[in-house]
């Protein structure tokens, strides 16, 4: 079996975090970069099936800036057995639309059973990459899965919505996304850092994908105006004095919150 | 068939199991009553579609589409089949979508399929010289950001809750929408267990109110004192991670970055300390309220009413306080 797990780089949700007002975009040096921990989960399902796998096939994929191979190191340290690293200076600002499009073309080249991804990252939010990328490879799709079983010619899973909780389950080849249900991490160790060294990481440019940036054909999603919002002011702070409670009551009638 | 209104304004909603329309419906068709003519694509279970419609009409739209599924058990591909057919006939100048993950994988699938430019998580639309544009608010509210697509009609989701607008409700005029099935692969919904334990609370995503605890609850037995105080306001319960990595209550309530994010009318934060991951999960929030023991505390930076004090002396009286004004 071939995984493939979709990992993404963002700026950590520890820090502050900038956008550069100029361009919209991202201000990488503003913040401490990581890997999204949703994707450091979507990775150990792939490497705790694996484990119990014999010849199960992990490979990472990555559409970064040229700096991210220490983050997709961590990945092979983690236990992947191989990664791709897209990076394309055309890239830069690219739109869900042209990113779908370019790592289903990289994903279709390397082969694939099973493409795990995490259900949302923590910058963009945007939780629609998995359902793209599905679309793309006319595969199913199944999203939002708190837990998942793996086997031979299917997947299935818990996937929680609105109104309850669904069973579902679909054949490979599919394309799953997972929540932070799923189990946290493991940590490289040594071991893995040294063999992380040695384990292939292709570089992969647009032209590799035969995938154009600018299609004319293709509309895609530009932001036309950024703006930092002024920081919230604090407003009534008081010490409780034994009335608090009754103060804060008050308070909620008055605005009609209660 | 007659001519679909030339601004209009498709908004995709799902009815639940239930026959009702999805809690986000609402503000849907506010948004889009905004920025142009409200047509509604319904999609529903076999036999549910009439009643969805009229509650569409109720809630805003001028016209209703609907598409009953042949076989509710094939997930999302037959929604993404009836929105390509939808927009066709319709030729809206925008598309919207509730940005819950049902609506998410819709949107996603769709704008995969026809190229279309997608705009996610906004918290609002509106119209400029050239079209449908979404505001969003972004990196935990610290930023306002506006988009659309170079061309076509964007397909906008829309963030649970955070569009206050109504419509006004129409009369019903309503049909069915003949459907091209595509055939796609798709994932199976094996079985489904209507979540009945959680109906007398509302969800996190979307609440108009929502009461969270952190730490400063100390243990998972005296956590019990928000769920106490957010059924006393009709509210949803919310958490902090460090609550959550406490195990005092299940992940599903993380407000934060990597949790939930909220926009609620009012949010109570008892016990929470305010880091950044959380605060970036919440502080779109109308109206915020803290109580904590430490006065240094960064959520109060942001409170709109703080209280320096002990949640377990402070929050028991304003239960009684609220519940003796109820009667």
């Amino acid at each position: 079996m071939k995984i493939v797990v979709l990992v993404k780089e963002v700026p950590d949700t520890y820090g502050d975090r900038k956008l550069s007002l100029e361009t919209g975009l991202a201000d990488r040096d503003a913040s401490e970069i990581v890997i999204d921990e949703i994707c450091e989960r979507a990775l150990e399902l792939a490497l705790a099936y694996a484990d119990a796998n014999q010849g199960t096939d992990v490979v990472v994929l990555s559409l970064a800036p040229d700096g991210a191979t220490a983050t997709i190191r961590k990945g092979l340290a983690m236990g992947a057995g191989s990664a791709i690293h897209i990076c394309d200076e055309a890239l830069r600002g690219a739109d869900l639309g042209l990113t779908a499009e370019t790592l289903a073309a990289a994903i279709r080249r390397a082969g694939f059973d099973l493409v795990v991804a995490g259900n949302a990252s923590t910058d963009g939010s945007g939780g629609m990459m998995p359902a793209m990328v599905a679309e793309l490879l006319d595969v199913p799709l199944v999203s939002g899965l708190s837990s998942v079983e793996i086997n031979e010619g299917g997947v299935s899973g818990t996937r929680v919505v609105e109104s309850g909780v669904q069973q579902v389950s679909a054949s490979l080849p599919a394309v799953i996304s997972i929540t932070e249900a799923l189990p946290g991490p493991r940590f490289p160790n040594f071991k893995g850092i040294m063999a992380a060294k040695k384990k292939p990481l292709e570089t992969l440019n647009l032209a590799d994908l035969g995938v154009t940036a600018d299609d004319p054909d293709t509309a895609r999603s530009i932001m036309l105006a950024v703006a930092e919002k002024p920081p919230r002011a604090a407003g009534v702070k008081i010490v409780d004095e034994g009335d608090a409670g009754e103060k804060l009551a008050n308070f909620l009638i008055e605005n009609r919150l209660a | 068939m007659t001519e679909f209104p030339q601004n209009a304004i498709l908004v995709v909603v799902e009815a639940r199991a239930s026959g009702e329309l999805e809690q986000a419906a609402a503000g849907l068709f506010g948004a889009a009553a905004g920025a142009g003519t409200p047509v509604a694509l319904v999609l529903a279970a076999p036999g549910a579609g009439k009643a969805a419609a009229a509650e569409a009409a109720s809630l805003g739209a001028v016209r209703v589409l609907i598409a009953e599924t042949p076989d509710p058990a094939v997930l999302g591909v037959p929604g993404v089949d009836a929105l390509a057919s939808a927009a066709e006939q319709v030729q809206p100048d925008a598309i919207l979508l509730s940005h819950s993950l049902d609506g998410r994988d819709l949107a996603g699938r769709y704008a995969a399929r026809t190229r279309t430019a997608v705009c996610v998580d906004a918290v609002g639309v509106s119209r400029d010289e050239e079209g449908v544009v979404a505001n969003h608010s972004v990196y935990g509210g610290a930023y306002n950001v506006t988009s659309t697509a170079t061309f076509g009609p964007p397909v906008i989701t829309i963030r649970q809750g955070a569009v206050e607008a109504r419509a006004e409700a129409q009369p019903e005029t309503s049909e069915t929408l003949s459907v091209t099935p595509s055939g796609k692969p798709a994932a199976r919904i094996d079985s489904f267990d209507e979540e009945t334990a959680v109906a007398t609370r509302p969800e996190l995503r979307g609440a108009a109110k929502v009461v969270a605890g952190g730490r400063g609850l100390a243990s998972k037995e005296q956590f019990a004192l928000v769920e106490q105080l957010a059924d006393t306001l009709g509210a949803a319960v919310g958490a902090s991670r460090a609550a959550v990595d406490a195990g005092y209550i299940p992940h599903a309530h993380q407000v934060g970055q990597t949790g939930v994010s909220v926009s609620s009318q009012l949010y109570i934060a008892l016990g929470i300390s305010g880091a950044i991951q959380h605060r970036a999960g919440m502080q779109t929030a109308k109206t915020i309220v803290a109580v904590n023991k430490d006065a240094d505390a960064p959520i109060f930076e942001i409170a709109d009413f703080g209280v320096v004090g002990d949640v377990f002396k402070v929050v028991p009286q304003l239960i009684s306080a609220l519940e003796a004004r109820k009667k």
